[in-house]
């Protein structure tokens, strides 16, 4: 029917995915392999004599080539099976699968409340250009941008957690836990959401068709959120998916402080532990899912902006639900 | 092709100089240059001066702010400490700058297969969310200031090098630069002395406001303890040691958090101010 | 046959205060419009045109714009006393207005019929759909099927984006056009077919247009009287055969002669020297005196009261009160060409 070329885009993209995860693990992998550091040694230990960690290297596969390891990782990809982690020789696809719904969950918070906070506080400010209230919030937001996310958090633990007592310090074992890590992981992108969304609104409020709007007789009101609004957060989808793929960065030092045990926390201490499948699987899994992330994001902005739509919908073969459309105006 | 210069430098300057903000930013960004600089003769005491009988001192006469945990003077550590944390936002950017407009250049001027080829080890790259790229890079490369600049340098390479490339790209069409072909003149010549300069603006404006982010990602990383390595000071790592001690001593982590924002904030200002005054286009 | 005034412009004066300055950008403009008439509004980038058509319909920018003096009489109320609510219902079904550039006039994620939708619906208590109705009517008429109703804007042309937009604006029938340069930014081919289509229509359904453009030769085709705007100030204002047959202000006529001349073969086109002045620092005397060939020294000095040559026919100039009595200055061999 009409989406034919918007399947071919989609699985276009997917596709492209597939030099990404080769890329990524080939990268890892090479960083590992050339910087110092024998994960053997680090498992067995200071005690361990010179023969066991070369037995150990055997049993690790460590001793083979680069590339060997590099294609059999692959395979394994391909399987799904990535590996086995040195340290707790758990499997390191359901590690990553226990881990990662709490990384999903702060990310997915935060990203609410900047977006709730952030998008509203740029309208705002869009339409009060020119009075304090812009200008207020501009300072606002470039303070929240300017501020370490980790001080802001260890802050809010200051306040809210020992001298106020009304949330945890650290760990999620009840609802209450979530609260500030999300807040603190959110101050940032909320400010960005903010400072985006208010220029965006500026941009299109300047645009003649709003002037026509005007012109014919339509409210401040809607003039300012059905027809600039909604034209100026288009653009603003695509940095949402930005800010969500930097989020999950930002979420590796928030499970790091708030004791959390997500994917990010993990990555970390295999890093210091040098537990190469485990930093592999995890760099991977964060690769996969930002790319799903902007992929996401780039059909939601294809779909909901009609030029763009055009293009992948198309005009003369009409969907059903554009005919019947059609037909209904007509037939009046 | 001078005068131009000048009089477009001229009237940047000007119009930069109408901008409060900017102005107070600037003011801030260059007494914080001053004090990394002069930061032997600023700090009373050396950053790693123990004295075990005055640990959590109030602030006095003798120590301003007070000392650490380990009697060390806290103003002292934070002088010094802006050094290590300038060196690290500014190493950064300037080193990001250099890999990305390497890169973007090579990719923009030449284009063809050579961009389609550098253009997508960028892509990769950019798969990895930027903290992420940073972290795993400085925990391989090993804990140390230097490792935490090239790793941060790398991460934002590719955005740097897109930026580049797209600004090479508007530029290297145009007639100016045909001409150029026509007299013959070499590529790099090319490069060098047509296409940047004209690419140079949104790159400055970027690259300030890029300082900002560094300065932050460096103290991040500090936090998490793959940047600065103790006894050195530098505000992330302040903070990171301050943290274990917050319930008693909350000073700990307020002074260096500050001193980050502070930073942060009047290079943003100065990289907002920037922007406007280069191009009153785009202020809205 | 005389019909009624519509709208009448009494010694307007707008002005923009921007953070630095002041800007004046109309200074004691009056105008008077008559109902189905056509009345060119003509003159130099900056002259004050648009800003005199915001005026009336109100949508000036804030807080930048401010009205200081004058009366705006519509249908016998001052729209400069009306409060926002009443000037919203005005706006698009009494008076409407057109504006320069089609490829931004319209909502781009609107489809185009719906545009039009809404500008009835606002002015008439009648269902989406006899609404939806009325619009397909409204393409019909600018020449665009009404199979097209659910396109988007991006999906038409320059010349049809414009006939949706004249659809839109008559869509409510109104007394008063207000067009700003809408043919300045198409092809000449289309600015043609799109000027028959308004002269048309306008014709059809007894619309008064006030039809700003610094094209004389739309003037020519398409007005019944005209009117000169310099640095804010009507200069010069009359039928169109006054103002072509009779040109009084050195300013009419030196647009007159920088028109190129496709008979007479000349060396050099003959621009009007020098520029139009500073709207934040207006001279005391004429604002036209400085480019002037005919200044004299009381022009430097005091302003040219409106004078009356003719009946209908007014002109602001020292040299024409003394000239018109002498009767040394009539018509010009382009102003006649372009007739």
């Amino acid at each position: 029917m009409g989406y034919e070329r918007l399947t071919r885009y989609i699985i276009r993209r997917l596709l492209w995915m597939i030099p990404v995860v080769l890329g990524v693990t080939f990268i890892v992998m090479l960083l590992l392999e050339l910087t110092p550091g024998d994960p053997a040694r680090q498992l067995l230990g200071h005690f361990a004599t010179e023969e066991q960690i070369e037995q150990a290297r055997e049993e690790m596969g460590l001793n083979r080539p680069l590339i060997t390891r590099y294609f059999d990782y692959l395979y394994g990809v391909t399987k799904g099976d990535l590996g086995v982690s040195y340290f707790t020789k758990g499997n390191v696809w359901d590690d990553i699968m226990v881990r990662f719904p709490y990384t999903l969950l702060i990310v997915t918070i935060s990203m609410f409340i900047a977006i709730c906070t952030g998008i509203p506080i740029g309208v705002y400010a869009a339409t009060h250009q020119y009075t304090w209230k812009d200008n207020a919030s501009i300072v606002a937001s470039l303070f929240c941008v300017s501020m370490p996310n980790f001080w802001f958090a260890l802050i809010l633990v200051n306040i809210f957690a020992i001298k106020l007592g009304w949330v945890p310090s650290l760990g999620v074992e009840t609802w209450k836990g979530w609260i500030l890590p999300s807040v603190a992981l959110s101050i940032g992108y909320s400010a960005t959401l903010a400072r985006q969304t208010r220029s965006s609104m500026l941009e299109q409020i300047r645009q003649d068709y709003v002037t026509t709007a005007r012109a014919k007789g339509q409210t401040e009101r809607v003039v300012i959120y059905k027809h600039a609004l909604k034209n100026a957060l288009i653009p603003i989808i695509t940095i949402v998916g930005s800010v969500f793929g930097a989020s999950l960065g930002g979420a590796v030092i928030a499970e790091t402080i708030f004791a959390i045990p997500g994917l990010g926390s993990y990555t970390l201490s295999a890093l210091t532990s040098r537990d190469y499948p485990v930093v592999q699987g995890s760099v991977l899994y964060f690769a996969v899912m930002y790319s799903v992330i902007l992929l996401l994001v780039d059909i939601v902005y294809s779909m909901v902006d009609p030029r763009i739509r055009s293009q992948f919908v198309g005009t003369k073969k009409r969907s059903k639900k554009e005919k019947k459309q059609r037909s209904e105006v007509l037939s009046q | 092709m001078k005068s131009k210069k000048r009089s477009r430098l001229g009237e940047t300057w000007h119009r930069l100089k109408k901008n409060k903000a900017a102005v107070i930013g600037l003011v801030v960004v260059i007494i914080v240059l001053l004090v990394a600089i002069f930061a032997p003769l600023l700090a009373p005491y050396p950053y790693d001066q123990q004295d075990l009988s005055n640990v959590y001192a109030k602030p006095s006469r003798e120590h301003l702010l007070g000392t650490d945990k380990f009697g060390r003077d806290n103003l002292s550590r934070l002088i010094w400490g802006s050094r290590n944390s300038l060196i690290m936002g500014l190493g950064c950017v300037a080193l990001g700058t250099l890999f990305g407009i390497t890169v973007g250049s090579i990719a923009g001027y030449f284009g063809g297969r050579v961009d389609i080829v550098i253009m997508r080890i960028m892509d990769v790259f950019s798969c990895v969310p930027m903290l992420l790229m940073c972290v795993v890079i400085a925990a391989i490369l090993g804990p140390s200031i230097q490792n935490a600049i090239l790793a941060i340098a790398i991460s934002t390479t590719p955005s740097c090098a897109r930026l580049i490339r797209a600004n090479i790209l508007t530029v290297r069409d145009k007639e100016f630069v045909e001409a150029a072909k026509a007299i013959d003149a070499k590529s790099p010549h090319i490069i060098l002395r047509h296409i940047l300069p004209n690419a140079i603006a949104p790159t400055i404006v970027a690259t300030t406001m890029n300082i900002g982010n560094s300065i932050i990602s460096g103290a991040t990383l500090s936090f998490i303890g793959l940047g600065a390595q103790p006894p050195l000071a530098e505000w992330g790592a302040m903070l990171s040691e301050g943290r274990n001690y917050m319930r008693q001593h909350m000073e700990l982590v307020l002074y260096p958090g500050i001193c980050i924002m502070i930073t942060v904030l009047a290079f943003n200002l100065l990289g907002d101010g920037l922007r406007d005054a280069l191009d009153p286009r785009l202020k809205n | 046959m005389e019909s009624n005034v519509l709208l009448e412009v009494k010694d307007l004066k707008v002005e923009y205060h921007t953070d630095e300055t002041v800007v004046h950008a109309v200074n004691g403009v009056s105008l008077t419009l008559r109902e189905g008439e056509t009345l060119g509004l003509v003159g130099e980038t900056g002259a004050g045109k648009t800003t005199i058509a915001r005026t009336i319909l109100g949508i000036l920018p804030k807080p930048q714009g401010h009205v200081t003096q004058g009366e705006i009489i519509f249908e016998g109320r001052n729209l400069l006393e009306l409060s926002e609510k009443e000037m919203r219902k005005i706006r698009g079904d009494k008076i409407a207005m057109i504006f320069q550039d089609p490829m931004t006039a319209l909502n781009p994620i609107e489809r185009v019929g719906d545009q039009i939708t809404e500008a009835i619906r606002l002015h008439n208590k009648i269902s989406h759909a006899e609404a939806v109705l009325r619009s397909m009517d409204m393409l019909e008429m600018v020449g665009i099927p009404k199979e097209r109703y659910p396109e988007f804007p991006h999906q038409f042309s320059g010349g049809m984006k414009q006939r949706v937009v004249i659809a839109m604006a008559l869509a409510c029938n109104p007394k008063l056009l207000l067009a700003d340069e809408p043919t300045t930014a198409l092809d000449v081919t289309i600015q043609a077919q799109v000027l028959a289509l308004m002269r048309d229509l306008t014709k059809r359904l007894g619309t008064s247009v006030i039809l700003i453009t610094h094209d004389l030769g739309v003037v020519a085709s398409t007005c019944q009287s005209v009117a000169v705007a310099y640095a804010g100030e009507i200069v010069e204002y009359g039928t169109v055969y006054h103002i072509f047959n009779n040109p009084l202000h050195p300013y009419t006529k030196g647009l007159f002669d920088s028109l190129p001349d496709l008979d007479v073969s000349k060396k050099r086109l003959k621009p009007i020297r020098g520029m139009m002045p500073d709207p934040t620092n207006l001279p005391e005397g004429c604002t036209f005196c400085e480019r002037c060939d005919y200044a004299m020294e009381i022009c430097a000095r005091k302003k040219p009261a409106v004078y009356e040559p003719e009946q209908g026919h007014t002109v602001r100039c020292f040299l024409a009160e003394r000239r018109v009595t002498d009767g040394a200055f009539a018509g010009s061999a382009a102003s006649e060409k372009v007739l």
